[in-house]
């Protein structure tokens, strides 16, 4: 089994606990107006890898992951179900710690054989950090070029599965930073009761070059990178919203 | 020896009662320290005062461009200047290597026209009598070197494919034994000198006569050191009391060394832990509080990065900078399995807290999985805040040295009092690729420099026939080299003999004949462009080859495969082999480094084009360090590479320079990486939350 990857980044400090093994998997179907890496979106590019390759170089350098593990991005990594379920699965024989970021689009209740493979992933499946672009789904298609019912669906999946989820939202200034929006977030995922952790990353614009080397337009030009502090602000209205529904 | 000493009192005995050996001192004397930084205190008023004033003169230093004061006149000797202060009633340690501070001494002993020229350049005229004296009456270093020159090293040394001998100016890395004036007094040392000498061989060989020529010579340098410190005020003939005492006995070693030699690295030795069993002893016995201890380690700090010499432009451009390299060596672990980190370790590191970072001096910890996780974390944290500490792998060198070693420079190791290193600059291995290409003219000058062997004369390189060429010009620079360093080592030890640093080592020294290679990652690269990739030779109208293109991609060093990987390490490998193949001076031992941390731009700069698209002039990555931007799979898998350089071959140390923007230590950068353990307050890794998370699991 092959997996189609975009890159790799052998010290990942922020894609989950500890120092982790990234592997950016290659091919996204959503188009988010913020995306820094448009150059993972492409389906089929990018280098070919197999599992046992990825683990043999975890292997080589796990005392560097003591604390850490393996997480699949991307791109969207859930495009890539059964290489997944091959790395995955063969990663917990060997007690790797396994996390997923993603955006859960690839996600849909009446696909049987989509449930069916997901449900065979969630078994070696240690943490998943779900991106959770917009709680509005009219505003999420404006943002992302798809609706976020699959995803909500997804974080649901994943209560009733009991995976430890992390939720990701980046926020960015005009887009995703509305209070009241920021609040529905936080009441929405405030009554997952597998949610463990809340990761605010504010909008930056390190991505902008790679859309000119790529011939694509970039809709958020002249848009300026979020402050730590206005994020700040983001967070304590999802704060909010969950302790609204939780406490 | 006789072993009623004062300052000896409540230490335990053993062999080190006997003879002078530090190391059993430390052995039978020092405790384990597990606990974390929370007993540190911060600076005193007097520190804060005495900085200010330094502060001040480093501003006024700058803004006369780069040099304040400058002795032209006096030459500089262990007791050539009186006694200088920045506030005598402030300055707990005292010290400074003139009569003022930042003032610089005249060291001519190296080379006069070195001399000369870092007056002039500075702004001042050398003295025309000192420049009479050293020209016609007494010969320099420098002078010895270019009387034994062959024409082919002359040609070496100016086509820059050996580039920085120590052959103008002192060669440093000599790391004197300075705990030893503490815990002895420098009477013993004088004694136990006198009887070296006496029980010499008596049959005269040539090396015998040096032997017992130097002996002498470390001798008077004895007594010198003893009347520096008088002049001060101290006397230092027995052994330290306390702890200030040690620290200023031991400052007054190392200062002696400072005023005698303008080397490229004066480094200090390791000398935390040997204090930290005088500061036990008297906070036990209420000597001292913590904090005036921390202020003594304050003001000794303090003087060590006001060690400061005249050298000229280019020197400072070899060395990007203008560094003393007065390196002290940290923590470690014994071979009696106890870890070597105690309060004292702490307190060294704390300077960076109390007079904020620097550059000197280079404090280096000597990592081992085996420190205690609270060192490690305070370390960690030392490092985010201050990106002023340097590692190294004591667990890799404490196999080959033991556990009383200490790092000269960036990265030599070597037994402290026992062991020494005759410093041997570095030859360019890119360079002598392109010599091997084109059957030994210089890309640059056009000159045959190296012999002239038969030159590739095919559009595209062809590995095997490129290898089989490069290893041949390889034997042949390995060879010349190290006859260069047999001359230079010969005329310092002649000339510019560092008599107060061999006074504090014992008689019978092992000496370490370093080498070292600079462009390795360039050739790592080069040779796998030209076994995985097309090269293509570009031509001048005399057929040189001034350039290449590159037909598709390769493997670059840098990204943790074995591809290139392995060939950097057969070049170290193979290199190393011919080094071994030629006569040492001395019997030296020979080794190398792969640690070109600050002069990589200026060998870039006279090396030619290169088989892996590295343009003409361009910086070499530092050391051992992959090519810039090349690396592109992330910090753990450029590690990697670096980490698989054979040691065997590179003893004398490998150095990777590593640099990361705010927030790629995680976010805020609240994670610690390596074998530092995650204990109750760091969840997940991270030491404390990151701002922008927030942890919401409701178990807990």
């Amino acid at each position: 089994m092959i997996g189609y990857i975009h890159s790799k980044e052998t010290f990942g400090t922020v894609d989950g606990p500890g120092i982790r093994y990234v592997l950016f998997l290659q091919g996204c179907p959503m188009r988010c107006l913020y995306c820094h890496n448009p150059d993972t979106w492409k389906t089929g590019a990018g280098h070919v890898v197999t599992a046992d390759e990825v683990l043999e170089e975890y292997n080589k350098n796990k005392a560097f992951y003591s604390n850490g593990g393996i997480t699949v991005t991307g791109g969207e990594p859930l495009l890539q179900p059964d290489f997944l379920i091959e790395l995955f699965s063969k990663a917990k024989k060997q007690g790797i710690h396994t996390c997923i970021d993603t955006s859960g689009v690839t996600y849909d209740a009446d696909n049987v054989s989509i449930v069916e493979k997901m449900d065979e992933l969630m078994q070696y499946t240690d943490l998943v950090m779900l991106d959770i672009k917009h709680i509005d789904t009219s505003r999420h298609l404006e943002l992302t070029g798809k609706e976020n019912k699959n995803i909500l669906e997804f974080s649901k999946y994943l209560e009733k599965k009991n995976i430890p989820l992390w939720v990701r939202h980046v926020v960015v200034e005009g887009y995703t930073d509305d209070p009241e929006d920021l609040k529905n977030l936080g009441r929405f995922i405030g009554e997952l009761k597998n949610l463990k952790a809340l990761d605010v990353l504010p909008y930056h614009n390190l991505g902008e070059s790679k859309y000119a080397e790529l011939g694509i337009p970039y809709r958020l030009k002249g848009l300026s990178p979020l402050s730590n502090e206005k994020a700040l602000v983001a967070k304590n209205f999802i704060l909010e919203g969950i302790k609204e529904v939780r406490y | 020896m006789k072993c009623d000493f004062e300052g000896w009192k409540g230490f335990e005995a053993g062999t080190w009662y006997k003879e002078i050996n530090v190391r059993s001192f430390i052995k039978h004397n020092f405790k384990s320290y597990d606990g974390d930084e929370s007993f540190l205190v911060g600076p005193t008023k007097n520190t804060m005062d005495l900085w200010e004033q330094v502060l001040e003169l480093s501003k006024q230093e700058r803004e006369a461009g780069g040099v304040l004061d400058m002795d032209t006149k006096v030459i500089s000797t262990i007791t050539s200047h009186g006694p200088g202060y920045l506030d005598k009633e402030k300055e707990k340690i005292v010290g400074f290597q003139t009569d003022k501070p930042f003032k610089r001494a005249l060291m001519p002993y190296g080379g006069i026209r070195m001399a000369e020229k870092a007056c002039k350049d500075n702004g001042y005229e050398l003295d025309p009598a000192v420049k009479e004296f050293f020209t016609i009456h007494r010969k320099t270093h420098n002078a010895g070197v270019f009387d034994a020159y062959t024409p082919e090293m002359r040609a070496c040394r100016s086509s820059h494919i050996i580039t920085g001998l120590p052959d103008a100016y002192g060669r440093g890395r000599i790391i004197g034994d300075y705990r030893r004036v503490a815990l002895y007094g420098v009477d013993m040392l004088i004694e136990d000198k006198k009887e070296q000498k006496e029980t010499s061989r008596s049959a005269m060989y040539s090396h015998i006569i040096q032997e017992r020529e130097e002996i002498s010579e470390q001798i008077r340098a004895l007594e010198d050191l003893k009347a520096m410190a008088a002049s001060y005020g101290f006397d230092i003939s027995k052994p330290a009391k306390d702890t200030k005492e040690a620290i200023q006995w031991m400052y007054f070693g190392y200062l002696a060394a400072v005023k005698e030699q303008n080397g490229a690295a004066m480094s200090l030795g390791r000398t935390s832990t040997f204090l930290d069993i005088y500061s036990e002893r008297d906070l036990a016995n209420g000597v001292y509080t913590e904090e005036e201890i921390q202020e003594m380690i304050d003001h000794f700090i303090m003087k060590l990065r006001l060690i400061k010499f005249a050298r000229t432009p280019e020197y400072n451009a070899l060395f990007s900078g203008d560094p003393q390299w007065v390196t002290e060596s940290i923590g470690g672990v014994a071979i009696d399995g106890r870890h070597m980190v105690t309060k004292m370790s702490y307190r060294y590191l704390h300077t960076l807290e109390n007079l904020g970072a620097a550059p000197e001096p280079n404090l280096t910890v000597l990592w081992s999985t085996r420190l205690p996780e609270n060192f490690k974390r305070y370390c960690a944290r030392i490092s985010i805040e201050t990106s002023s500490v340097q590692y190294e792998n004591d667990d890799l060198m404490r196999f080959h040295h033991g556990d009383d070693y200490a790092i000269a420079c960036c990265v030599s190791s070597m037994v402290v009092g026992k062991e020494m290193q005759f410093f041997g600059a570095r030859a360019n291995l890119a360079k002598c690729l392109l010599y091997a290409i084109n059957g030994g003219v210089d890309e640059i000058s056009g000159k045959q420099v190296a012999p002239e062997y038969r030159p590739i004369t095919s559009e595209y390189l062809d590995y095997d026939e490129v290898m089989k060429k490069y290893d041949a010009m390889m034997e042949w620079l390995a060879g010349v080299y190290v006859n260069t360093l047999n001359i230079i080592h010969y005329m310092h030890d002649k000339y510019c003999y560092e008599k107060l640093q061999m006074a504090l080592h014992d008689k019978k020294v092992t000496r370490w004949f370093a080498t070292g290679i600079a462009g390795l990652s360039v050739v790592a690269d080069s040779l796998s462009a030209i076994k995985y990739a097309r090269v293509r030779t570009i031509r001048d109208e005399n057929g040189l080859v001034v350039d290449y293109e590159v037909e598709g991609d390769f493997p670059k060093y840098g990204n943790d495969d074995d591809r290139v990987d392995n060939i950097a390490y057969d070049i170290v490998h193979r290199f190393m082999a011919h080094i071994k193949k030629n006569h040492t001076y001395r019997d030296g031992i020979p080794t190398t480094s792969i640690l070109t941390i600050t002069s990589n731009v200026v060998y870039g700069k006279n090396t030619g084009a290169t088989p892996d698209g590295r343009k003409k002039g361009e910086a070499f990555a530092p050391g051992a360090n992959p090519m810039h931007r090349r690396d592109t799979n992330g910090a753990v898998a450029s590690l990697s590479s670096v980490a698989k350089l054979p040691f065997r071959d590179a003893q004398d140390g490998i150095s990777n320079t590593f640099s990361i923007i705010p927030g790629a230590l995680g976010k805020d950068d609240k994670i610690f990486a390596g074998d530092i353990e995650v204990n109750f307050d760091c969840v997940n890794g991270a030491c404390g939350t990151p701002t922008l998370f927030e942890g919401l699991d409701t178990e807990n």
